[in-house]
């Protein structure tokens, strides 16, 4: 067989069993090709099951920082679960690699393939070096890394002081799990030719980068965004956010001299308490959130339109997963824009965020607050679950310790006081945005009465036409002011004119980079552009006015995106072309490139 | 249209501690049908709350959607309201409840609102032991979406339209007690003389307090068929105990080895003092109090009065151990970890 070596550029899968411990050692492997300089980004392919059915765990290492899901079949796979083992086979490349356990022989039809197999006896090894079941079971997992470590020519000592790392405290299970890595390692060098032909070689690509899920990074952004009040209920992939947020907060919001609480968190009955909750915070002031996913996102939908026209500041986290209904809990898509740009009935309208990486997770969360409380609206965090709930390699976390919070326009009982009157709705700046008030601020003025109900603008019930319509517009204001608030469009122009341009957001973005590389190759330039919010700024519609082509990419079926860019901006749908992934898996590079190299080659034909 | 109330003070009017008339309690004119039982629930409030002299606009009013939770806007003009949406109150109020705990938060609710399309949040605020007063006005339908039967309404009443009830009422006051609320009270709004003392008494009581307010619909549920008429009810109440609230500052004259007395001290220090009318009414006993309900619903009555209290309850921010700062109050250096705290959370993600 031809081999030659591929250094820093291929794809490994692990193929397990929900519940077998392998989610440690699978991410030690990740973390120690990060730590040796080396971009690597990973992804969770596993069922909407507890226990005993397949996962996957596909990394992919790549000096050039391509990193996002790659198309077709991996490099090296993994194999612990005999029941995937054909599929698993079938999924590794001509010349790639099938890692298994050989404790039990491959049956005849799984050999035949074009692929190298390396068979480690794990499990015997196991039977014999252990006698805890549980351990037996747990070090399967070390055993392969300790392989892999030999195969692919990863630096031993950085996943030893990885193993060090995770279990700080337990100098006993360090030993042991140091041992179990060192019996993989030796059986492979002891019956491979190690290296392989795919290998990590050092390098120095990851500078201050950092690994992290987006769910932790949206909870530590509502740490320090000043969220202390949140209504939840469980629901994957968003189940995680309020995890991470009670954790830190057992760390950084229990006050150490009274061991009390700055903070509350309510694990409420269902969804529409869920934001019931967060409303009622938000009502009284504090800064409040929520966290859920699409099924969570339909029945807060009467909430959210409260929330709208009493006009609450609330913040709302949606880890957005693969519908409509329950579809599939544990996949990945951006099905839910025109849900949350829209959701309740009537004329509602809210504010969406679209962060792309862990680093915006964290900045766009901790900024959802000043937002929310700024516009008294609710906003909309729209992360998916490929980025709250894998590891993504990111740019690290910031904070400015200067930047204060925007609590917006909040009466004092000093302003109330040296006010003559005070009207709730009353437009006094012109930009939509009227003045609160907080209940016990004041024992005579400022006090009023908040309703999903129509009001004057000094917050009492009116029913009269002139009256509506007012607040309405104002709200309208209200949405347009919103736009000097919200973080701006991202644009790359390319060196070299284009006609043709890429919109994207949010997961999409992973596989920008390499998709513009790729169609570079194939003598297509193209211009970028990364919504990061709704609404949409002016940037927007210059952008795509600019171009003669522009593809909206988006992981949906029904170009949801594209739908709310042509309503809200008033387009025609000619030059806004669509390129659409939604098999709940995140879109790779080569779609895209597929998706643009099609159209322009029709155009051609045509032409 | 619209209503104004007259501002006209009479020299006359008795001021509270703070200096305070009942008028300085009042809300906006109402607009309910005259006759209404939910008004006379909004001036029992405005007396309960004068005559505990409470600042006004310490007390946040909170509501779900129904005539009887428009009835807010009619009472304490100085408080901030919320009239949530059908059947959600309660989960508001606990984010409010969340941000400030030091505020009161007085909440009015419908039987339709709250055993029909919100029995599920009434269930878990209950369990959540969440310190509030909430209210049921319960005339036995829905009065907003004119008389369509409540889940309230008894088995084999008849709506105004002759629509039968068919199906088992749900009675909240057992639900309550079930669900372990620590304050459950059953009155009549016709009833003044037991309505405000009990209300004081469920305004000063640390922890949930419910109060199921028999609140006759003059417009859909006042005729023979019903079992939540001002007739029918006037006919059929039995008091199980008639409760005083003494307040913190009055001396509470000794009544020791009279049977017929139950002085309970509250967290406050004020006392409920219940004077029995059944010899064997025992209201710190959650199991004969739901055996009591029961026992004079078959006898066709209506039990009325302090039916459970358990002056020690803990609620929800003693559980939680929730800062004594109110959450909406505290400031960012409190709240924000800082850049040291994040590089090094930074670096441990390396
Ligand atoms: C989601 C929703 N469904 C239905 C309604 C219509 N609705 C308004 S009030 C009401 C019933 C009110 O009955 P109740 O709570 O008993 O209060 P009452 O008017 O009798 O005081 C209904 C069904 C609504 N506002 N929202
Ligand atoms: S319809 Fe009934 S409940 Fe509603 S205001 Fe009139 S009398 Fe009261």
């Amino acid at each position: 067989m031809m081999t030659h070596t591929k250094i820093n550029d291929f794809v490994v899968k692990f193929a397990n069993t929900n519940g077998t411990g392998s989610a440690s050692a699978n991410t030690m492997f990740a973390k120690a090709i990060m730590r040796m300089g080396v971009p690597v980004s990973a992804k969770n392919i596993f069922p909407s099951n507890i226990q005993g059915a397949p996962t996957w765990y596909e990394v992919r290492i790549n000096e050039r920082d391509f990193l996002a899901r790659r198309a077709g079949k991996c490099d090296i796979v993994v194999a612990m679960n005999a029941q995937t083992y054909s599929l698993d086979v079938s999924d590794v490349i001509d010349n790639g690699y099938f890692l298994y356990d050989s404790s039990k022989p491959l049956s005849d039809t799984l050999t035949s393939q074009n692929i190298h197999y390396l068979g480690i006896p794990i499990a015997d090894i196991c039977r014999k070096e252990f006698n805890n079941p549980r351990q037996r079971q747990l070090f399967k997992n070390v055993i392969y890394l300790g392989a892999l470590a030999a195969l692919l020519g990863i630096e031993f000592n950085v996943i030893k002081t990885l193993i060090s790392e995770q279990f700080k405290t337990k100098e006993k299970l360090i030993s042991a799990n140091i041992y179990a890595l060192e019996l993989g390692h030796q059986y492979a060098i002891n019956h491979f030719s190690c290296p392989l032909d795919y290998q990590i070689q050092r390098r120095d690509l990851i500078n201050n980068r950092i690994m992290v899920n987006g769910n932790t990074a949206c909870a530590l952004g509502a740490i320090y965004g000043g969220a202390t009040v949140v209504g939840w209920y469980p629901i994957t992939p968003s189940t995680s956010v309020v995890d991470a947020f009670a954790n830190y907060c057992q760390r950084l919001r229990v006050d150490p001299a009274s061991g009390k609480k700055n903070y509350a968190i309510v694990q409420a009955e269902d969804e529409l308490a869920a934001i019931g909750i967060a409303i009622g915070g938000g009502f009284n002031g504090a800064r409040a959130f929520t966290a859920t996913s699409g099924p969570g996102i339909s029945l807060m939908a009467e909430f959210l339109g409260l929330a709208y026209f009493a006009e609450i500041p609330v913040v709302l986290m949606n880890i957005q997963r693969a519908g409509p209904s329950t579809g599939m809990p544990t996949r990945t898509q951006q099905s839910d824009i025109l849900a949350c740009a829209y959701a309740s009935h009537g004329d509602t309208k809210h504010i969406l965020l679209f962060p792309d990486s862990p680093h915006e997770c964290f900045e766009l969360s901790a900024m959802a607050f000043d937002l929310a409380d700024r516009l008294q609206t609710p906003v909309i965090i729209m992360s998916d679950l490929d980025l709250g709930m894998n590891d993504h390699l990111t740019a690290p976390m910031q904070w400015n310790d200067k930047h204060k919070y925007d609590h917006g326009k909040i009466l004092s009982m000093r302003e109330l006081d040296s006010l003559l009157s005070f009207g709730r709705y009353r437009d006094v700046d012109g930009d939509g945005i009227c003045y609160r008030t907080i209940a016990g601020t004041h024992p005579t003025k400022g006090a009023f009465f908040t309703r999903g109900t129509s009001r004057n603008q000094d917050a009492v019930y009116s029913e009269k036409s002139s009256d509506y319509v007012a607040n309405m517009q104002r709200l309208e204001r209200k949405f347009d002011s919103a736009k000097s608030y919200l973080p701006k469009p991202q644009v790359i122009s390319n060196d070299t004119p284009s006609d043709v341009a890429l919109i994207y957001f949010g997961t999409t973005s992973q596989a920008i980079t390499e998709a513009v590389y790729l169609l570079k190759a194939q003598g297509i330039n193209v211009n970028l552009m990364r919504i990061r919010a709704f609404p949409f700024q002016s940037q927007v519609a210059t952008f795509i006015n600019n171009h003669a082509k522009v593809f909206v990419i988006e992981q949906n079926r029904d170009a949801q995106m594209r739908t709310l860019l042509m309503s809200e901006l008033n387009l025609a749908p000619d030059n806004l072309l669509s390129i659409v992934n939604y098999d709940g898996l995140s879109i790779p590079a080569q779609a895209i490139v597929d998706g643009v190299v099609t159209h322009c080659n029709q155009q051609q034909e045509v032409s | 249209m619209s209503f104004a109330k007259s501002t006209f003070h009479h020299k006359g009017l008795p001021k509270n501690e703070l200096g305070l008339t009942y008028r300085d309690y009042e809300g906006a004119l109402s607009t309910l049908c005259a006759g209404c039982g939910h008004d006379s629930i909004s001036a029992a409030i405005v007396h309960a709350c004068h005559e505990l002299s409470i600042e006004p606009h310490t007390i946040v009013k909170m509501s779900g959607i129904g005539c009887s939770s428009k009835a807010p806007n009619y009472f304490l003009n100085n408080a901030h309201g919320f009239n949530t949406v059908h059947g959600r109150m309660p989960s508001v109020t606990t984010g409010a409840n969340m941000a400030n705990q030091h505020l009161t938060y007085l909440a009015m609710s419908g039987d339709g609102d709250s055993a029909s399309i919100g029995l599920g949040q009434f269930a878990h605020v209950v369990r959540r032991q969440l310190n509030m007063v909430y209210m049921v006005a319960n005339n036995g339908v829905y009065g907003l979406t004119k008389g369509q039967l409540a889940a309230t309404s008894d088995k084999g009443v008849k709506n105004k339209a002759g629509e039968m009830s068919l199906f088992n009422d749900i009675d909240l006051c057992c639900m309550a007690l079930q669900l372990g609320a620590s304050f459950v009270a059953r009155c009549f709004s016709g009833d003044k003389r037991q309505l405000v003392p009990i209300l004081k008494a469920a305004i000063s009581h640390q922890g949930f307090a419910f109060i199921d307010i028999i609140s006759p619909c003059v417009t859909f549920n006042n005729h023979p068929d019903s079992t939540r008429s001002y007739d029918y009810v006037q006919q059929h109440v039995t008091a199980g105990a008639i409760t005083d609230y003494v307040p913190i500052k009055e001396e509470i004259t000794s009544v020791a080895g009279d049977g017929e007395y139950d002085d309970i001290c509250l967290h406050d220090g004020s006392v409920l003092r219940i004077k029995k009318l059944d010899q064997n009414y025992d209201a710190s006993n959650r199991l004969t109090a739901m055996i009591d309900i029961e026992e004079h619903k078959k006898r066709g009555e209506i039990l009325t009065g302090l039916l459970y209290v358990d002056p020690t309850a803990r609620s929800f921010h003693d559980i939680n151990e929730t800062s004594q700062t109110p959450l909406n109050q505290l400031q960012q250096d409190v709240l924000c970890p800082g850049e040291r705290v994040l590089a090094s959370i930074n670096k441990s993600l390396r």
